[in-house]
């Protein structure tokens, strides 16, 4: 016991002497959460449109008072719509007719053309249901008293992000892809760095059980991503108003489930990569393409074909999304995830087991 | 437990190949208990593979091999109890200090630094005086150093050393053998490798190897006397075109500022070959040869046994 103790502290050692390691410890963490939750969003905030105005009264006037007011749009000046477009100024254009005041009010019927850019069809599908919803609420502002008298009204909640935040969705994700590189590429490398130095050959001759090698390696590891994992969340609840609604305790027994699993994964690629930077390029590449794509957290898991879907399984980042994503956002215990955690589980324990057995007791 | 067995270390018939080139071919060597035992070849021969399998970090293809009288396969983890291993290449960890390689291995091997103060205590001092130093600042003398204390500090029977000078200054090399001397005096066997010819007269008993075959197995002196004939040393002011001159007449190589020659039926003859060829300033004399002639010479015959 004595000697695992002599071990991790001398691991810790190795992590605060050198600057690169602290950096991918502590600078990638802040970095991805800032970087998801402010710069990559497929929010729509500010989107630029140009507004024409044939009618120029009370009531287009009105409308476009509304429309200046929403923090979606912001309004270009320019008449050139066409022109607009085609340099890719503006994301939508919204025209009124001559005498769009004087048809509502007494032909009972005006219209309103919004031309949007749906060469980005998901943007363009947001921005005109914005408008419908801005020209809908001001109709219904001019004429209050009038009831039509077979109406169906839907009522519409967003549940658990009711203000529609995109880094709700994101920080979960975001949590299990950089736990996931972290733990993957910090234990690999830690280890085939002591075979490239050649220690592992002291190591080895030596009465320290090669197991406990293994082991005493992990729990550094293990510390600092909790340590990373308290980071990520302080940065989200205080900069991304990200809300935790679930039992605190029960997010960091399943994160250290997961970075179990992640170091695990990371021992394997050591006991397989023959250096440093091969052992770096399996756990970045390796890893973090697949958690971006098959965890759900960019592209809907839903939406892909049924062999991506299997192979997404396999993922253990796409369990651990759906458990932070429950017990963070949704504020449920542990009777909704254990089914998912048992899974984790049973990955975590496959993949020690196979990077205990593969690490080598000899070289070669 | 060892048995009662007065060879420390041996090897039998212990064959291995890398991906079909073979590193070492049948070799067997005993080396007897309490001696500093010298391997001693050119850079490939096959020593770190010999190491490598004593200390149980490689399995022989064919063969078998003995460390204390333990199987080095099946008592593996014996082994590594009581073995002390100095790889060839420079292993501590670079960024912990002399200090603290030294605590981590002693924890490691379940001792504590002070329990077997006494064996390093010759070595440590030297070294103390930087003990805060990281140990990848060091120069290659006190690395070295650092590397024996650390593979002794759990005082092991059989202590492996491979290479151990390379790439160290001449001082420090002749600190560190007066050091495995006063080991081998505590009762340590010492297997040690070394492409230094010059060391092996440092060794009671040494063994040659030239691609992971012995060449010879003897003491220095046994292998120096059984060099088969007379050996001249030779210089002259056009040393370049001597040495063409003499390949033609006898076994000869450059050695430091001379021509060794050898394989030639007597000095007059020699002498009046080299008059013959018009060199006026030759300085010629008889010398004993040295390990390195001896090894050249085994070379030229493919081994002597």
């Amino acid at each position: 016991m004595k000697q695992f103790m002599v071990f991790v502290r001398k691991e810790f050692y190795h992590v605060f002497r050198d600057r690169r390691t602290l950096l991918i410890l502590f600078g990638l963490p802040v970095m991805q959460i800032l970087l998801f939750g402010y710069a990559l969003t497929t929010e729509i905030k500010n989107a630029k449109i140009i507004v024409i105005d044939n009618a120029k009264d009370v009531n287009s006037e009105q409308l476009i008072a509304k429309i200046r007011a929403s923090t979606y749009f912001s309004i270009v000046e320019g008449d050139d719509m066409g022109a607009a477009f085609r340099k890719g100024e503006i994301r939508c254009a919204v025209v009124f007719p001559p005498g769009f005041g004087n048809d509502l009010l007494h032909g009972n019927t005006a219209q309103i053309q919004i031309v949007a850019d749906a060469s980005d069809p998901n943007t363009a599908k947001t921005l005109t249901n914005y408008l419908t919803a801005i020209i809908n609420d001001y109709q219904q502002s001019i004429q209050p008293m009038v009831t039509i008298p077979y109406q169906i009204q839907p009522v519409l909640r967003m549940l658990y992000n009711p203000a529609l935040n995109g880094s709700m969705n994101f920080v979960p994700g975001v949590i299990a892809l950089v736990l996931m590189i972290i733990c993957t590429t910090l234990t690999s490398v830690s280890i085939v760095r002591e075979k490239e130095n050649g220690t592992m050959e002291i190591l080895l001759v030596s009465p320290f059980n090669p197991t406990y090698v293994v082991l005493a390696k992990a729990v550094p590891y293990l510390v600092l991503s909790l340590l990373d994992f308290i980071i990520i969340l302080l940065l989200s609840v205080f900069l991304l108003d990200m809300p935790v609604r679930g039992s605190l305790v029960l997010l960091f027994m399943e994160s250290t489930l997961f970075i179990i699993s992640c170091l695990s994964l990371g021992l394997l690629i050591s006991s397989v990569a023959r250096s440093q930077q091969i052992a770096m390029l399996m756990s970045m590449m390796g890893m973090m393409l697949p958690t971006i794509l098959f965890t759900g957290f960019i592209f809907p898991l839903e939406n892909m074909p049924l062999p991506l879907q299997l192979i997404s399984n396999l993922i253990p980042s796409r369990w651990f999304y759906f458990i932070v994503k429950a017990v963070m956002l949704k504020g449920l215990g542990f009777g909704a995830v254990w089914k998912q955690t048992l899974i984790l589980a049973g990955m975590t324990i496959v993949l020690l087991t196979i990077s205990i057995k593969t690490f080598k007791t000899r070289l070669s | 437990m060892p048995q009662q067995n007065s060879d420390a270390v041996i090897l039998n018939n212990i064959t291995k190949t890398y991906n079909k080139l073979p590193a070492v071919t049948e070799i067997s060597l005993s080396v007897k208990k309490g001696e500093l035992f010298g391997l001693i070849g050119p850079d490939g021969a096959g020593k770190s593979t010999l190491f490598r399998i004593l200390t149980t970090l490689l399995l022989a293809d064919s063969g078998t091999a003995t460390v204390n009288g333990l199987d080095v396969v099946k008592d593996y983890k014996e082994i590594r109890r009581c073995v002390g291993y100095m790889p060839g290449k420079f292993s501590l960890y670079q960024d912990l200090t002399i200090e603290e390689n030294l605590n981590f291995f002693a924890t490691l091997f379940g001792t504590t630094v002070s329990a077997n103060y006494g064996l390093i205590k010759d070595i440590y001092e030297q070294i103390a005086p930087f003990k805060t130093r990281r140990a990848g600042k060091l120069s290659g003398g006190m690395k070295q150093k650092l590397a024996l204390c650390c593979a002794l500090i759990h005082r092991p029977e059989v202590l492996f050393l491979d290479e151990p000078t390379t790439g160290v200054d001449a001082v420090s090399r002749k600190e560190f053998w007066n050091m495995l001397q006063r080991l081998k005096e505590q009762g340590i066997t010492i297997v040690v490798s070394t492409p230094y010819m010059d060391e092996a007269d440092l060794c009671e008993r040494i063994a040659l190897i030239q691609s992971g075959s012995i060449l010879s197995i003897d003491t220095p002196a046994a292998i120096k006397a059984a060099y088969p004939d007379k050996l001249y040393a030779i210089k002259s002011a056009k040393m370049h075109q001597l040495l063409k001159d003499l390949r033609a007449y006898g076994s000869c190589y450059a050695f430091g500022e001379y021509l060794h020659i050898s394989g030639v039926s007597g000095e007059t003859e020699l002498l009046a070959y080299v008059k013959e060829k018009g060199y006026t300033d030759v300085v010629l004399k008889e010398i004993t040869p040295g390990i390195e002639d001896c090894f050249i010479r085994l070379l030229q015959t493919g081994g002597a046994s």
